[in-house]
């Protein structure tokens, strides 16, 4: 156990040691704030990938890391989407997806938002237009913010996330 | 031992056996070597083969007119066979592989679901990579087919694929996806258990099917290599490279020798970062998210550096057609240098609490068990076949520049649990950060791409590169126009897959959680 202490404090506490943390910081309070006014404190978020490459996925776990640990913004990651205020799609929608993205969003309660994550969620990115994918998640269910990118970083995620919070309230 | 050199042994054996062999090439797909064989013989070679010890490692089709021309490839030694062979479109009628090779199974289905190749005798006829989203009677990489598919109505989801069911008292069937409750790819799992135990595992992928092979017919050198790189958005540097490999030996470009360096600098950062990821998964599946911190910490740390030095944190689109987009930054004393000598340094201060964890090692020692001639049966390569004594790495054995001019170790461990492949990773982060440090010190002087040629004229290509998974195939054709006509991209994954359906046996249900991470498959890749 000795070891594992001593790493732990010869680490530190990263999130404000690197220049970039700052933003990261900043970003992280605002998100907090939209987040205290309109969702109680806290934001669950069910991620689904609709057909990504895995990339956005990859992204989308860094967000947990020391670096960026959203966790304590209050938002945080749920199995279950009746669990979720928020449902992070990645991926074009696959044909084969459909069926369960759709049956997933149905799941959620009410008040839900959905992000289109990355440029293959937003319009089907490098795989539009074929007979596999629908080119897009808003061609399956609703959706309340495009996030681009190929993949979209963990900054561009709490960003995203932020942005949505500041949009008026779904119908 | 020079390379070939068991070639003619199995010629005489295949005429033996009967085996006609119309046409024997050895340009054609250089290095590999190509033997046309009659549609009737397609059995008879792979019999032959199997008994002379081949590793069966791929499958596709591709269409020419009216004719549906297959290649396989086999493994020897380092050295690649391709049988061809060609049958008509009217009735594309072959043997089936697996009775000799199990590792052909799902290959074979895929082969038949998107360009109707029959399997004669197949062990298992059902669908594999379609679902519902078209007919079972069309094959959309057909030249009849549109891109854009037939339908765009809305498709039920995959219903009534027979799963195999165990019956008996106590059994229960647990189905699991394709929506999980991780943030992971869209896979589903059907587990028959009796009690905690699983009794048989079985896999039904194919969700994140998007048309990749479809979709790379027309387009242009540098578009493939962006379609490439995300096959498999981990591995978009592997399956770019291979796949702008096989484009070049195709088009006959040679790449600057400061281009192949830096490929292979791109390569080994990004191997690094996924077993940094691995590693740190693995033990957080077991609830020691300690390790998950610290080893999420160097991962973001690099992807930082990959950023600042080469301008994209998982190095996507770095390398194009000819060469690479990125040069070594001038400064790269200062971003990279301290970077990894820290990496180095904090893996063996974390290896070492690790190794020291004993209540860690209890759930990672003997779990998820995969013997050496099952691992070879299934013809598994990278870190799982390396966990289960499968001592084969492409750029040591293979050899392809710039692997070739340099001292490869790779390593090789014959426990076969998870304990073994977290193990085989770290191995891998060693021998990679050691790669870089003399990758960078003898970077060849000169231009980091050659001109891609104006006219490329009906050529093929293959190239087989070790990704951080293990073996990636990939397979180019040009058509007159100098397009693409065909692009097949072969991960790891799909020998992998049947390899996590077996080490999971006999394990208890909660285990198949580390059991499903320390063999971590990309479904985006074998999905295609």
């Amino acid at each position: 156990m000795s070891k594992i202490f001593s790493k732990i404090w010869q680490t530190g506490t990263l999130t404000e040691a690197p220049p970039a943390a700052e933003e990261i910081e900043t970003l992280g309070k605002e998100v907090k704030r939209a987040i205290e006014q309109r969702l109680s404190r806290s934001l669950a978020i069910r991620q689904v990938d609709a057909g990504s490459c895995n990339a956005c996925e990859l992204e989308i776990h860094a967000l947990v890391n020391p670096y960026y640990d959203i966790s304590r913004f209050g938002i945080h990651f749920v199995a279950s989407p009746r669990h979720a205020d928020l449902l992070l799609v990645t991926g074009p929608v696959s044909r084969h997806m459909e069926t369960a993205l759709r049956r997933t969003w149905r799941a959620m309660a009410n008040p839900r938002f959905v992000i289109a994550s990355g440029d293959c969620a937003c319009n089907g990115g490098e795989f539009s237009g074929n007979y596999a994918t629908c080119g897009g998640v808003s061609r399956v269910i609703p959706v309340d913010l495009h996030l681009t990118g190929c993949p979209p970083t963990p900054n561009d995620l709490m960003r995203g996330i932020l942005a949505l919070m500041r949009k008026e309230q779904p119908q | 031992m020079s390379r070939f050199d068991w070639l003619p042994g199995f010629i005489a054996t295949l005429a033996e056996e009967r085996v006609a062999i119309l046409h024997s090439d050895p340009n054609r797909l250089a290095p590999a070597h190509c033997l046309l064989l009659d549609a009737e013989d397609w059995g008879g070679g792979a019999r032959v083969a199997s008994a002379s010890g081949f590793r069966w490692a791929g499958l596709w089709g591709d269409q020419i007119g009216d004719r549906l021309r297959i290649y396989t490839v086999l493994a020897h030694n380092g050295d690649y066979l391709v049988l061809m062979t060609e049958v008509s479109l009217q009735s594309p009628v072959l043997a089936s592989h697996p009775p000799y090779f199990p590792a052909a199974n799902r290959l074979e289905r895929h082969l038949h679901d998107l360009l109707g190749v029959n399997f004669k005798e197949h062990p298992d006829a059902r669908r594999w990579t379609r679902h519902c989203a078209w007919a079972e009677d069309v094959y959309p990489l057909r030249s009849d087919f549109p891109v854009g598919g037939n339908s765009t109505k809305q498709r039920s989801s995959d219903v009534g694929y027979p799963f195999e069911r165990i019956l008996g008292n106590g059994v229960n069937e647990i189905p699991l996806g394709p929506v999980h409750g991780d943030i992971t790819e869209p896979g589903h799992f059907r587990f028959q258990a009796a009690g905690e135990e699983v009794l048989s595992l079985e896999a039904r992928l194919g969700y994140t099917h998007k048309g990749i092979e479809k979709i790379a017919v027309g387009r242009d050198a540098s578009g493939l290599a962006r379609l490439a790189g995300r096959v498999s958005g981990d591995s978009t540097v592997a399956h770019t490279w291979a796949a702008c490999m096989a484009m070049e030996r195709a088009a006959g470009v040679d790449v600057p020798p400061r281009a192949l360096h830096l490929r292979a600098l791109f390569a080994e950062c990004e191997r690094i970062a996924n077993h940094l990821n691995d590693i740190g998964g693995i033990c957080n599946t077991v609830g020691f998210a300690f390790a998950q911190q610290q080893f999420g910490r160097l991962r973001e740390q690099l992807l930082r550096t990959n950023l600042t030095a080469f301008g994209h944190r998982l190095l996507m689109d770095v390398i194009m057609p000819g060469g690479v987009y990125r040069d070594l930054p001038v400064q790269w004393e200062s971003i990279i240098t301290p970077q990894l000598s820290t990496l180095s340094r904090e893996l063996e201060d974390l290896l070492d609490i690790i190794d020291d964890h004993s209540s860690l090692k209890d759930r990672l020692i003997d779990t998820g068990s995969l013997n050496a001639e099952m691992a070879q049966m299934l013809g598994v390569t990278g870190y799982v076949g390396k966990a289960s004594g499968q001592d084969f790495d492409v750029r040591r054995d293979h050899g392809y520049a710039p692997y070739d001019g340099l001292e490869m170790q790779s390593p090789c461990r014959t426990q076969g649990d998870v304990a073994a492949r977290l193990q085989i990773r770290a191995d891998e982060i060693r021998a990679s950060l050691n790669l870089i440090d003399r990758l960078i010190y003898s970077l060849p002087i000169g231009p980091i791409a050659a001109d891609w040629p104006q006219s490329v004229h009906s050529s093929e290509g293959l190239a087989v590169v070790e990704g951080w998974r293990g073996e990636i195939i990939s397979f180019i054709r040009f058509d007159e126009d100098g397009r693409v006509a065909r692009f097949f991209p072969l991960d790891p994954s799909w020998f992998s897959l049947p390899a996590l359906e077996h080490l999971v046996l006999g394990n208890n249900l909660p285990d198949f959680a580390i059991c499903n991470k320390s063999v971590n498959i990309s479904y985006s890749g074998q999905d295609l």
